[in-house]
């Protein structure tokens, strides 16, 4: 037996958490959790078992605030975290940082836990997503370099529009840490597009980006069920269009992002618009701008043959000689009317005059009549005169002196 | 009109064409109608015509600059798929 050191307690103990501490400082436990409570302070005491074993495990609160996933009895977990010593209790115990569903029932949970906070924060809401660029120049995809996903959607790229730009950020999509990965693809989509202002020789920023995988197992396609990478979407400046899996799997991604596309094919023909198509619909326009300006002017060339044709057009020397007809027509018209009315006050003199002639006792002397007087005196009657009266008679010519001899009555 | 994106160009081309189509305008109107929806086939076609496929990957230099360089287009057994 060995004297040489005796230890005291506290200094094994302390001894003990320092070997620990250094070989498990940071590590991954999986196991079903099992006697979980959770202290007035928040925070969680639980243990892991498997099989044959059990580990205790505290997670502080601040730690478990960061934690969407909420674990209860009988879940499979992956928790992180170090081992160190509980020394009061001689205990060692993983100090959990993280705790993420391990399994279907687990994962089910955690994705509906995850769903129900994103949707509660609104990040799902149809109000937040941003349209689709509808001819965009450069398009950012965040896939594995070297998937089936990124094979396809270059494939269909390049049959539908080898004129867009596209740039790959290709990250891991399977193993530890992809979450984050992922994320910061999409970040660095966004931080490349500040540094493309910045630069701007010949950068188009990043118009939208696809993130995507290929089918796989719910575990394969977990990293897209992550808060994380949610997170990354919802802040993207960029819009952002999700194909993970097959058509029947839905992620958060798919709800955080702008638009779903159900298959990483399908997202590249929502994304590359057809040049072909676009090609046809040009020329559509094309031929129904020429079609329609025909139209116009053959309209304005029918109104214009058929003024041609009409008659003022057609002789408008015609015109003018009528015109001039009917100003001559008027003239003569004008210049008879007026002599008329000349003629006509003419004859109204000529007619008052010869009244005023009939009239007029000359006019009698002319008819042969004459005219008596006795003195001054116009005398009508025989009985004004009487025998030696001296009388005179006007006649039309002169006046003859005479002496009444007899009367008769 | 030159930095004009292929969607707008489309869009107004179309809405020319509708305009004219109906031909309630002014022949004056339609001829400028007429040659602006010409200018927009014109940048359309352009646009449509500018085939320059560039497929590359980011990456970022010690600077912490961004870089693109060629895709590597390659699937698991390393094969160039192009």
């Amino acid at each position: 037996m060995n004297r040489e050191r005796i230890y005291t307690v506290t200094d094994i103990t302390k001894d003990i958490r320092f070997i620990l501490e250094g070989s498990f400082s940071d590590i991954w436990v999986e196991g079903e959790v099992t006697n979980l409570t959770v202290s007035s302070a928040g925070h969680m005491y639980f243990s892991l078992k498997d099989k044959n074993s059990l580990l205790n495990c505290v997670m502080f609160r601040s730690d478990g605030a960061r934690n969407t996933f909420t674990a209860r009895d009988g879940l499979s977990v992956l928790c992180s975290g170090r081992i160190s010593v509980y020394d009061k209790r001689g205990q060692y115990q993983l100090y959990a940082r993280e705790i993420e569903p391990k399994g279907k029932g687990s994962l089910a949970l955690a994705f509906e836990q995850l769903k129900e906070k994103l949707r509660k924060e609104g990040l799902f809401e149809a109000a937040r997503k941003k349209p689709l660029p509808f001819f965009p120049r450069h398009v950012g995809i965040v896939t594995s370099g070297t998937g089936a996903a990124i094979r396809d959607i270059l494939k269909i790229a390049r049959r539908r529009n080898p004129n867009i730009e596209i740039t790959v950020n290709p990250v891991q999509v399977q193993g530890v840490g992809v979450k984050e990965k992922i994320a910061r693809a999409i970040d660095e989509f966004n931080e490349y597009n500040k540094w493309t202002k910045v630069s701007s020789d010949g950068h188009c920023p990043v118009q939208v980006i696809v993130v995507t995988r290929g089918g796989g197992s719910l575990e394969d396609l977990w990293p897209f069920n992550e808060e994380i990478v949610a997170r990354a979407i919802s802040k993207s400046q960029i819009p952002v269009v999700s194909a993970v899996g097959h058509e029947i799997d839905y992620t958060i991604t798919d709800f955080t992002a702008d638009f779903r596309a159900p298959t990483p094919s399908a997202a590249a023909e929502e994304v590359f618009p057809s040049m072909e198509e676009l090609a046809i619909r040009v020329r559509q326009s094309a031929e129904r701008l020429s079609l329609a300006a025909g139209t116009k002017i053959k309209s304005l060339e029918k109104s214009i043959t058929v003024l041609e044709t009409s008659y003022v057009l057609r002789a408008p020397v015609n015109v003018l000689l009528r015109m001039e007809q009917e100003i001559d027509d008027l003239k003569k018209r004008a210049v008879s009317g007026i002599r008329y009315l000349v003629e006509l006050k003419q004859g109204k003199i000529a007619l008052v005059a010869s009244q005023l002639n009939a009239l007029s006792p000359l006019a009698v002397l002319e008819r042969g009549y004459s005219i008596t007087f006795k003195g001054e005196k116009v005398k009508r009657l025989a009985a004004d005169f009487k025998k030696g009266d001296s009388i005179h008679t006007k006649f039309i010519d002169g006046i003859v002196g005479s002496v009444v001899e007899k009367v008769e009555l | 009109m030159k930095n004009m994106d292929f969607e707008k160009a489309i869009e107004e081309l179309e809405t020319i064409v509708g305009k004219l189509e109906k031909g309630d305008t002014s022949l004056d109107a339609s001829l400028k109608q007429y040659e602006e929806g010409i200018k927009l086939v014109r940048l359309c076609r352009e646009k449509l015509s500018k085939a320059k496929s560039k497929i590359n990957e980011l990456s970022k230099n010690d600077d912490g600059n961004f870089q693109k360089e060629p895709f590597p287009e390659k699937i698991k057994n390393g094969k160039n798929i192009t």
